[in-house]
C-alpha cells in the first residue's frame, strides 16, 4: 500500500560536486528512488539564502530526514549547519509548540576520508563518526527525532580505485527502501557504531 | 517586356509550388528546382528555348556559392583539417575519377572525355548533402564530418578542374573553339586586357590580378566596408557586397580566369573579417535564387526524348556511378577507421553526383570537350543520382541504424554534453562583460553588433565580433541560430528586444532568451514576449551601491548584506503579481501613455509593502539566526 509508505527527505551538502566521486553517485541514487525527495543545498541556495519556510514546510511533509555531505573537519559542510542555524527555529523545531520534528527519523549518510581505524580511540582522529556526530545527535534529542546510527563509507579517496562505490550505493537503496516500507530494526539501527557494518541483519523481511 | 514578366512569373511560380513540397516529402530543395524546371520545361513546355540563355545568368549562382564557401573556409580552420582534406577528399576524388575514366576508356570513349565524365562524376553534391545532414541533425557526427571534408575538398578541386578541362577540348575541335575565340576577341577586343600579349606578359596580368584581389581583399575592404556602414543605409551594404563578388568575376573575366576562382579567393581572404556573417546574409539570397534558377533551367533542359531513347544506358550508367562512389567511399571509411554506421552514413550520403556536375558539363560543352549529346546523356546521370539519394538516406535510417542502435547504445553517456553556441546580440559595455565570463568559462559565442566602432574595438583586444543588424533573420541565420542554445539579448533599442524575443520565440522555440531590461516597463514587455531570463540593467549595480552606503553609514556588512537580500526577496514576492496587473492593464488600454502612470502605481505598491515589512519585528525575510527568548531554557526543562 504506497499510501503507508514513509517518506524520506535527503539533504545534500557538497560543494565541490564536480570532483566527487562517490557522493555525487550516492545522491543521485537517492534521486532515482521513488520515496525520496532529493535535495540538492548547493544548487538551491548557491548564495546561503535559504528560504526558511520552505524548508521548514519540507521537513514537515517527510517522516525521514537525512542528511547526505562528506565529513568536513569532523562536522558538516557550511551550508548544512547554515541549514541548521536558520531551519530550526525556536517554536518550530524546539520550544513551547516547537514540536513539527517529533516522531520522526533522523540520520546522516557520510562519506570520510579516513579509515575505520583511523576513526577509534586508539586512531589519529581519537574520537569515532558517532561520537564525532553527538552535536547532530543531540539536536535530534532536543527535536524529539529518533536518531539512527550514521551510515558511512570509510577511506571514500579510494573507494573508487577498491571497487567499493557501487556496493556502498546498493546498500544505500536497500537502506532507503527499508526506511520507507518500515522494515528496519530502528532499536537495532539506534545502537550500532556504524548503520552499515552488519546492515542486511536490521532488515526485517 | 510582358514576356520577361510573364517568363519570371512561371519560373517563380513553379519554384515556390514545387520546392515546399519537395522539402515536404523529404527530397531537399535542389531536387524540387530539378521537378519544377521539369514540369514548366519538358512535360507542360511552359518554357524552351530561352532556357539556355537563362541558364548562363544562372551560373553567376555558382560564382556566388563559391565566394560562400570561401567565406566559409577560415585560412587555420582549412589548416587544422589539412590531413583529413587532402588524404580523404584526394583519395576520393583521385580513386573514384580513375575508375571510372579506365570504366570510360573500357566502352569505347577516347580517354579525353573519359577523363572529364570521371572528374564529373567524382564531384558529390554538397547542396543536397549538407542540407539533409542539417535536417536530419547527422552533422556532428563521424560519418556526417568525414563527409563534410571530403565535400570540401570537392568544392575547391572544382576549382582545379575548371581549369583543367578546357586543356582537354577534343582535337577535331580545338580549331573550331580557336577560331570561335579569335571572333570573340576580334568582336569584344576591349573587353580583354590579355588579348594579343605574349606569355609572359599574361602570366604577369594574371598574378597581378589575383595580388589585387588578395591584397585588395585584406586591405582595402575593411575600410569600404566601414565607410559604407556607418553610412547605417542597409541597401548600400548589399548594393558593396554584390559590387565586390561582380566586380571580382569581372576582373577575372578580363585577364580569362575563371570567375568562381577569383571569387572563392576572394572569399578566403574576407573569412576573418568581422563583416563576414553581413556579407554572408547579403549574397545568400542572391546566390540562392539563383542556384535555384540554375537547377530549374537544368530540369527544364531535360530532354525526355534522349531519356526515352536511352534509358537502358542512363540507368545502367547511374547505377554503375553510384555504386562505385559507394564502393571507393565504403574502402576509404575501412582505411580511415570509420566505425558501425558511420561507415555507412559516409558512403551511402556522397554516393550522387552533384550540382557541380551540371556546371562542369556545360563548361565542358562550351569548351569543346564532350559532344553535346553525351553532355545531356550525362546530365540525366547526375540529375537521377540526385533523385535517389533520398532514397539511400532512407535505406540509411530504416536498415543500417537499426542494425547498429544496439551496440553504440552500449556506451556509457558523455559526462558532459556539448555546450552549443550562444549569440550575443548586441556588445556594448554589458554585452561585452557577458561575452567575456561566457568565454572565461569554455563556452562558445558569437557576438553581433550594428556599430562598427564597436566591434573594432574589440577586434583590438581580441574579442570575435562581427557587424551586423542582430534583428534581422538573415543574419541571426548566419550567425548560427538554428544550432545555437541561447541567445543573450543586450541591444540599445527596447522595442527591437521586444520584436526580436517575440521573433525568436516563434520561430526557434528551443533557443533560450536571456534579455537585459531597461527599466521595469521593458522588463515586462520582454517577459510578454516570452524571454527565458531578464535582468534590469541598473538593479544589481543600484542595489550594491546602495549596500555600500549602508555600510558606510555604519551598519555592519553582514547585516548590509541581509538587507539587500531582504529587499531582493520583496521584489521577487511581488514580480508576479506586478506582472498580472501589468498584463490586465495593458490589454485593456492601448496606449503607450498608460504605462508610465501605471508603473509610478506599481512602485509605490512595492515602496508601501517594503515599509510594512520593515516595521514588523518578526518581519519573514530578516528572522535569520533571532535567537530563543531569554526566558526559553526554563520553558524546555519544563517540557521535559
Amino acid at each position: 500500500m504506497p499510501e503507508d509508505k514513509k517518506k524520506i527527505l535527503v539533504l545534500f551538502a557538497h560543494p565541490a560536486q564536480e570532483r566527487s566521486e562517490v557522493n555525487k553517485p550516492l545522491f543521485t541514487a537517492c534521486q532515482q528512488h521513488s520515496d525520496v525527495t532529493a535535495i540538492d543545498l548547493y544548487r538551491e541556495y548557491p548564495t546561503f539564502h535559504i528560504n526558511i519556510d520552505k524548508e521548514q514546510q519540507r521537513l514537515r511533509e517527510h517522516d525521514v530526514i537525512i542528511f547526505m555531505f562528506p565529513l568536513y573537519w569532523y562536522s558538516t559542510p557550511a551550508i548544512l549547519k547554515q541549514w541548521q542555524d536558520l531551519v530550526l527555529e525556536y517554536g518550530f523545531a524546539y520550544g513551547p509548540n516547537g514540536n513539527a520534528l517529533i516522531g520522526k527519523t533522523f540520520l546522516c549518510a557520510i562519506t570520510a576520508g579516513g579509515s575505520e581505524a583511523a576513526y577509534q580511540s586508539e586512531g589519529y582522529n581519537h574520537f569515532t563518526v558517532r561520537e564525532l556526530l553527538q552535536p547532530l545527535e543531540q539536536t535530534a534529542s532536543l527535536t524529539g527525532m529518533n536518531y539512527l546510527s550514521p551510515f558511512v563509507l570509510f577511506s571514500a579517496r579510494n573507494a573508487v580505485e577498491e571497487n567499493r562505490v557501487n556496493a556502498h550505493i546498493t546498500n544505500l537503496r536497500h537502506l532507503l527502501t527499508a526506511l520507507a516500507e518500515d522494515t528496519l530494526d530502528i532499536e537495532t539501527a539506534r545502537s550500532l557504531p556504524v548503520l552499515n557494518s552488519n546492515l542486511s541483519d536490521l532488515f526485517i523481511a | 517586356m510582358t514576356a520577361y514578366f510573364i517568363q519570371a512569373f512561371i519560373y517563380l511560380c513553379a519554384a515556390v509550388i514545387a520546392v515546399p513540397l519537395a522539402k515536404r516529402f523529404g527530397l531537399g530543395s535542389v531536387l524540387g528546382y530539378l521537378i519544377a524546371g521539369v514540369v514548366i520545361g519538358p512535360i507542360i513546355g511552359l518554357v524552351g528555348s530561352e532556357t539556355n540563355t537563362l541558364q548562363h545568368f544562372a551560373e553567376f549562382g555558382v560564382v556566388m556559392m563559391l565566394f560562400l564557401v570561401g567565406l566559409e573556409l577560415e585560412p587555420r580552420m582549412l589548416w587544422d583539417m589539412r590531413n583529413k582534406l587532402i588524404a580523404l577528399g584526394g583519395l576520393q576524388i583521385g580513386l573514384t575519377t580513375a575508375i571510372i575514366t579506365a570504366a570510360g576508356f573500357y566502352f569505347g570513349l577516347s580517354w579525353s572525355i573519359a577523363l572529364t565524365v570521371g572528374l564529373i562524376f567524382a564531384l558529390s553534391s554538397t547542396a543536397i548533402v549538407l542540407q539533409t545532414f542539417n535536417e536530419k541533425a547527422l552533422s556532428k557526427t563521424e560519418g556526417g564530418k568525414n563527409a563534410f571534408s571530403v565535400l570540401l575538398f570537392q568544392d575547391i578541386a572544382v576549382i582545379p578542374m575548371l581549369a583543367l578541362i578546357p586543356l582537354l577540348a577534343l582535337p577535331e575541335l580545338v580549331e573550331q573553339a580557336q577560331a570561335a575565340v579569335g571572333q570573340a576577341a576580334q568582336q569584344h577586343e576591349e573587353l580583354s586586357l590579355v588579348a594579343g600579349l605574349p606569355g609572359w606578359a599574361y602570366g604577369i596580368v594574371v598574378m597581378l590580378a589575383i595580388a589585387a584581389v588578395v591584397v585588395g581583399g585584406h586591405y582595402l575592404s575593411r575600410p569600404l566596408f566601414r565607410y559604407v556602414a556607418n553610412s547605417g543605409l542597409r541597401e548600400i551594404f548589399t548594393a558593396t557586397a554584390l559590387m565586390l563578388v561582380i566586380g571580382i568575376a569581372a576582373l577575372m573575366s578580363l585577364v580569362g580566369l575563371s570567375p568562381a576562382l577569383g571569387t572563392f579567393l576572394a572569399g578566403v581572404v574576407l573569412a576573418n573579417s568581422e563583416f563576414r556573417h553581413e556579407l554572408e546574409s547579403n549574397i545568400e539570397p542572391f546566390k540562392g535564387l539563383l542556384l535555384g534558377l540554375f537547377f530549374i533551367t537544368v530540369g527544364a533542359g531535360i530532354d525526355f526524348g534522349v531519356l526515352a531513347s536511352n534509358i537502358g544506358p542512363v540507368l545502367g550508367i547511374t547505377a554503375g556511378v553510384m555504386l562505385v562512389k559507394a564502393l571507393v567511399l565504403f574502402v576509404l571509411a575501412l582505411i580511415f577507421r570509420i566505425k558501425n554506421s558511420d561507415r555507412w552514413l559516409f558512403a551511402l550520403s556522397l554516393a550522387q553526383a552533384g550540382e557541380f556536375g551540371f556546371v562542369l558539363l556545360s563548361y565542358t560543352v562550351q569548351n569543346h570537350v564532350i559532344p553535346t549529346d553525351l553532355a545531356q546523356m550525362l546530365s540525366l546521370v547526375v540529375a537521377l543520382s540526385m533523385f535517389l539519394t533520398p532514397g539511400l538516406f532512407i535505406f540509411f535510417d530504416k536498415v543500417i541504424v537499426p542494425r547498429y542502435e544496439h551496440s553504440e547504445n552500449d556506451r556509457e553517456a558523455d559526462e558532459i554534453t556539448e555546450k552549443g553556441t550562444v549569440i550575443i546580440a548586441g556588445i556594448g559595455r554589458f554585452g561585452q562583460m557577458v561575452n567575456r565570463f561566457l568565454r572565461a568559462n569554455k563556452i562558445d559565442t558569437v557576438v553581433l553588433d550594428h556599430q562598427i566602432s564597436q566591434v573594432e574595438n574589440l577586434k583590438k583586444i581580441n574579442v570575435k565580433s562581427f557587424y551586423g543588424d542582430a534583428t534581422q533573420p538573415d543574419l541571426l541565420h548566419t550567425a548560427g541560430i538554428e544550432d545555437a542554445t541561447m541567445l543573450v539579448i543586450a541591444i540599445d533599442n527596447n522595442e527591437r528586444a521586444v520584436e526580436l524575443t517575440k521573433y525568436v520565440k516563434h520561430t526557434y522555440p528551443k533557443v533560450k532568451i536571456f534579455a537585459r531590461a531597461f527599466d521595469r516597463g521593458h522588463h515586462f514587455e520582454l517577459k510578454h514576449a516570452g524571454a527565458d531570463f531578464i535582468i534590469s540593467e541598473t538593479y544589481h549595480s543600484a542595489l550594491e551601491l546602495g549596500k555600500e552606503a549602508l555600510i558606510s553609514l555604519g551598519v555592519h556588512p553582514f547585516k548590509a548584506e541581509q538587507k539587500k537580500a531582504t529587499l531582493r526577496e520583496l521584489e521577487l514576492c511581488y514580480k508576479d503579481s506586478l506582472f498580472e496587473s501589468w498584463k490586465k492593464k495593458t490589454e485593456d488600454s492601448k496606449y503607450s501613455a498608460h504605462f508610465r502612470e501605471l508603473f509610478i502605481e506599481l512602485e509605490t505598491a512595492i515602496a508601501k509593502a517594503m515599509k510594512s515589512e520593515h516595521f514588523d519585528e518578526q518581519a519573514k525575510v530578516e528572522r535569520g539566526w533571532t535567537p530563543p527568548p531569554k526566558d526559553y531554557e526554563e520553558k524546555i526543562n519544563r517540557s521535559e
